[in-house]
């Protein structure tokens, strides 16, 4: 490979999403969504409930597949692959509402996690997400249905990053918790970006902080990209104060 | 107290049948939350493959019995699966997102579909098997005459339940198999988006139901000697029974059910009439759902948020 070459595979986004419509059945949810990441970032996602955060976090996922536009990952397309071919391809969701097994123990969730994985990296992956989540391990034998849902979320990240993921979906880790989890979080998704330079995309209402982490954001409304720029930038904007900061910043 | 032991013996035996045919039943219940009514049929199915290798094995003169019992068991539940896996396949999976009634009615069409396709393939009238396995341990005599046995043929029953649900429960427990098909049964969407394949989870969980409905056919057929196109409906509802009684889409309740219809059939028949059976088995479901409506070891059905 040419060092041109490289250059050019290093610059282009590792996802990229390109006039991306989706639908649920008639009605339609996402209308021409454009959003890059690039790899080594964190990127967010702003916008109110029901702006389709969480649809096109679930498009990037092919469930459901995107009815219009292409899906670029790590320069494949992707648009409409099965979910278990996407989720095989080293992307991570922590999803909305955590959803974790309930009936399975924290250690169960956690090999969940790992069933794309060699078993021959499983007791190094594990014992680094019971590094960055001391609280899992503790609990390891607990059934996840039991968990607080500061814990439930702790072990929703724990089991995506099990799978060794290059990009790492984050819709909403901050729904419902209290404020000192939610630092805790945020600090975990920092030090895994500065540390280890994983790529993540995440989802959130709590804009105040995700604009505080992310290099870069979106603005979502009504299925919609109305507004980008850095993190600073947005949070200096005055519509993006108005909208979604006044009161919300805590 | 012989003939309550007796009696006890035969139930634990016919109870194994029903907990065997049950298992598919729950699962299947679990993982897709439909009620696959040709199960019965599938059980049918397993104990006419198992008497036709017994016959194919004769004509070419096998007759070393423990050779034949274990080509038996082996061809049969390896048949019986692909008749399992076909019938996920052809009916089912093709409406899975349709209206949850749609793959009720597809199971109905399918049971009277094979139940017919065996009457017309193997005939109407009744497959004899003439008794293989004879004798039995005599475990009381007592000078008036009462015996209380056990034949070799509920013992071999009995243990095989026991090692094929040990090995069940441990496949679903500890294996990342039964990990993925727990997975699928708690949230589909959340495994498939770990990288669960969800349809093959799906397509192995009537494999391993239909295998082992196909050990309880041949278990059947070589108990009572005979079988026709019409058992699996008998067996069906009474295993179905035995799920819902054990709590449909717990597996050791579908074993529990199991054991409780076959001991509950057989000590009514016992101490008062053959012909009620039914009623009593019946009865006791009923009653059982009244203060329990999720059977004995079920959970209690919580709408999710």
């Amino acid at each position: 490979m040419s060092a041109a070459q490289s250059i050019l595979l290093a610059s282009e986004p590792l996802l990229a999403i390109r006039g991306v419509e989706t639908f649920y059945g008639k009605i339609q949810a996402l209308r021409g969504v454009d959003v890059e990441v690039h790899r080594g970032e964190i990127v967010t996602l702003i916008g109110a409930n029901g702006a389709g955060k969480s649809t096109l976090m679930m498009t990037i996922c092919g469930n459901p597949q995107a009815r219009a536009g292409q899906i670029v990952y790590n320069g494949k397309d992707i648009t409409h692959l099965p979910t278990h071919d996407i989720m095989s391809m080293s992307i991570a969701q922590s999803p909305e509402g955590r959803r974790v097994f309930p009936r399975m123990t924290v250690m169960e969730n956690l090999q969940m996690g790992a069933i794309l994985e060699d078993d021959k990296h499983f007791e190094d992956d594990l014992k680094r997400v019971f590094t960055l989540f001391p609280r899992l391990k503790e609990r390891r034998g607990q059934r996840g249905g039991t968990l607080s849902g500061g814990e439930q979320q702790m072990l929703a990240i724990g089991r995506a990053l099990m799978s060794r993921p290059k990009l790492l979906l984050l819709d909403e880790p901050s729904l419902g918790l209290a404020p000192l989890v939610v630092k805790q979080i945020f600090e975990v998704i920092r030090e895994l970006n500065a540390n280890e330079g994983l790529t993540v995309f995440l989802v959130e209402q709590n804009a105040f902080h995700a604009l505080r982490l992310a290099h870069r954001g979106y603005v979502m409304v009504n299925g919609a990209i109305t507004m980008a720029g850095t993190g600073r930038e947005l949070l200096a904007r005055e519509e993006v104060r108005s909208a979604y900061l006044e009161g919300g910043a805590h | 107290m012989e003939y309550f032991l007796q009696q006890l013996i035969n139930g634990i035996t016919l109870g194994s049948i029903y907990g065997l045919i049950a298992i598919g039943y729950t699962m299947v219940y679990g993982i897709i939350g439909m009620i696959n009514f040709a199960h019965g049929e599938i059980f049918m199915i397993g104990s006419f493959i198992a008497l036709t290798v017994f016959l194919a094995l004769a004509a070419i003169g096998v007759t070393f019995l423990p050779l034949v019992l274990l080509l038996m068991v082996i061809v049969a539940m390896v048949c019986t699966a692909a008749w399992g896996w076909t019938i996920e396949r052809v009916a089912y999976r093709p409406l899975r997102g349709s209206f949850r009634l749609a793959p009720l009615i597809t199971a109905i069409g399918m049971s009277i579909f094979l139940q017919n396709f065996v009457q017309i393939t193997q005939g109407a009238r009744v497959k004899p098997l003439p008794p293989q396995i004879q004798g039995g341990l005599i475990l009381m005599n007592n000078p008036n005459g009462i015996v209380v046995q056990i034949s070799w043929m509920q013992i071999i029953i009995i243990a095989m339940t026991i090692v094929l649900m040990a090995g069940f429960s441990l496949l679903i427990s500890k294996t990342s198999l039964g990990r993925q098909q727990r997975a699928c049964e708690q949230d589909r969407k959340m495994a498939s988006l770990l990288g669960v394949n969800v349809d093959r989870t799906i397509s192995l969980t009537f494999v391993i139901g239909a295998s082992l409905a196909a050990v309880a056919g041949m278990m059947y057929l070589l108990y009572y000697g005979v079988i026709d196109f019409y058992i699996g409906f008998i067996a069906g509802v009474k295993a179905f029974t035995a799920a819902v009684l054990g709590g449909i889409g717990s597996l050791p309740g579908a074993m529990l059910g199991g054991l409780a219809i076959g001991l509950i059939e057989t000590f009514w028949s016992g101490y008062f009439s053959v012909e009620y059976k039914d009623v009593a088995a019946f009865s006791i479901l009923a009653i059982v759902l009244i203060f329990m409506p999720s059977g004995l070891l079920g959970r209690p059905e919580v709408e999710k948020v």
